[in-house]
């Protein structure tokens, strides 16, 4: 593909992630609603929502206003193709196009860098997954500052907690980040942990189990059980669709292990708000597939 | 579903509860973190709030070929910011429905009591549906100075929706939720 096409397959995909929810999460979205009390403030929200996923697939319009942090997931056999600088001018033309808010500030100046680069945004991650030289995948993430506030880093043990270094202290942190974040990260969210690393590591491995599918569990046996049980206390709470009471409080839960330090023990909850904006294309062979 | 037509009257909002689904439709302003901080500092948004809505919002607002304004997207932004301006606010504007997400405080919660207004949640990220409520951009005030996601815009809306969270009675569901959850934490802990 010519540089022309790359950037125009880019910003298509930019305004596809920005307008269409992944089918995964639409689902879970679907038969949350059938499980709230009919004329509930939850089945009202849950309605609101699935009307508007639909009305902005169908324009290709935001659905939602906050267009969030772009991150970027390219195969490494693209790097050469898919530059950062065509990245960027894709970024331009999306923003020019309304699939993108002008949603980046200089947070030294407070001036807003209109085409939504610079100062490190969009994140562009480049990952070596095995494909050969000139064809890959690009994987992008959208997620909102709303619900990136409620992410929380916990460092164990946490006497407040009662929380100390075990899975149960895991289980309490990951509560605790749910509570806190009672319906302002857009409830029902879908919760990325990481369980141990360096503050960095967990905060980006936390925000990359958001990739995983809804509904698809951990092969660690044990972080599997654990995802199950957090889904089922987590729901428990009550707090619903948007804080207004409900059944439906997470998605999902997500958890990975890393090795940490014999001093270090972090919790990093990355919470993601229900509209968990992520797809993939496929380039190669001078085309591009949708995935 | 409880019906508000512009003028919102204070009695029509009074009558609102915790709890309702409200339709909205007529005029509403946008105004976030800038906008409260310029009329806390007394530097007016010279506009009239009286009997109108406040929406908590950041929209995509383009122009169209024709040179009109067309909003993309608008969905709710997170209230909590506003919390130290919001009373000031509602008490001087005489302003009658604040739409936001996630809640206000017990300052915000008085002072709707004392002004007659209401808190009206509207769905976080629902920027479509939302945007497809505007039936007209009436206007925008500080686009230069405050960027096209913080100016205070006139939209006029048809039937916008939300639910009515934080009453003029002293009553929020956030409250009431946060207390269960509460309880329902202690015994997994």
């Amino acid at each position: 593909m010519r540089k022309k096409e790359i950037i125009e397959t880019l910003a298509a995909l930019v305004a596809e992630t920005s307008s269409k929810l992944p089918d995964d999460v639409a689902g879970a979205l679907r038969r949350a609603k059938r499980r709230e009390e009919p004329g509930s403030p939850a089945a009202a929200v849950l309605a609101t929502i699935l009307g508007n996923c639909s009305l902005a697939a169908k324009n290709t319009t935001p659905l939602c206003q906050d267009t969030g942090t772009l991150t970027f997931f390219v195969s490494s056999s693209l790097r050469r193709i898919v530059t950062r600088e065509a990245v960027e001018d894709a970024v331009a033309l999306a923003t020019e196009r309304g699939a993108l808010r002008r949603n980046c500030i200089d947070s030294v100046t407070g001036v807003s860098r209109d085409a939504n680069s610079g100062g490190g945004f969009p994140v562009v991650h480049y990952t070596d997954d095995g494909f050969p030289a000139g064809e890959g995948d690009v994987a992008l993430l959208l997620k909102g500052g709303g619900s990136e506030n409620m992410s929380r880093q916990y460092s164990l043990p946490d006497e407040t907690l009662g929380a100390g270094r075990d899975l149960d202290g895991v289980r309490r942190c990951v509560l605790d980040a749910a509570f806190k974040a009672q319906g302002f990260g857009c409830a029902p969210g879908i919760l990325g942990v990481a369980v141990g690393g360096d503050r960095a590591l967990g905060y980006e491995t936390a925000k990359l189990q958001l990739l995983r599918p809804v509904g698809s569990r951990s092969p660690d046996r044990a972080l599997a059980a654990m995802e199950k049980r957090l889904v089922e206390e987590i729901n428990s709470l009550g707090i619903g669709p948007m804080g207004l009471g409900g059944r439906t409080t997470v998605l999902d839960v997500k958890i990975a292990g890393l090795s940490r330090l014999p001093a270090s023990f972090f919790v990093t909850v990355a919470y993601m708000c229900w509209a968990l904006r992520r797809r993939s294309v496929h380039i190669g062979g001078g085309r591009r597939a949708w995935k | 579903m409880k019906i508000l037509r512009y003028p919102f009257r204070e009695k029509d909002v009074r009558a609102l509860r915790a709890g309702d689904e409200v339709s909205i439709s007529g005029v509403l302003f946008t105004g976030r973190d800038k906008f409260h901080k310029a009329f806390a500092d007394g530097c007016g948004v010279e506009c009239d709030f009286r009997d109108a809505a406040l929406y908590h919002c950041g929209p995509v607002v383009v122009r169209t070929g024709g040179g009109e304004w067309k909003v993309l997207a608008a969905g709710p932004t997170t209230s909590v910011r506003e919390n130290p301006y919001e009373p000031a606010f509602i008490a001087a504007s005489g302003v009658r429905v604040i739409i936001g997400k996630g809640g206000m405080d017990s300052r915000t919660l008085e002072a709707l009591a004392r002004c007659g207004a209401v808190y009206v949640q509207a769905t976080g990220g629902a920027a479509a549906l939302y945007a497809k409520a505007v039936k007209r951009v009436a206007g925008v005030m500080r686009l230069e100075e405050f960027g096209a996601a913080e100016a205070c815009w006139r939209f006029e809306v048809e039937d916008f929706r939300g639910i009515v969270a934080m009453d003029s009675h002293g009553r929020s569901l956030f409250d009431t939720v946060r207390i269960g959850a509460k309880k329902a934490l202690d015994r997994l802990f």
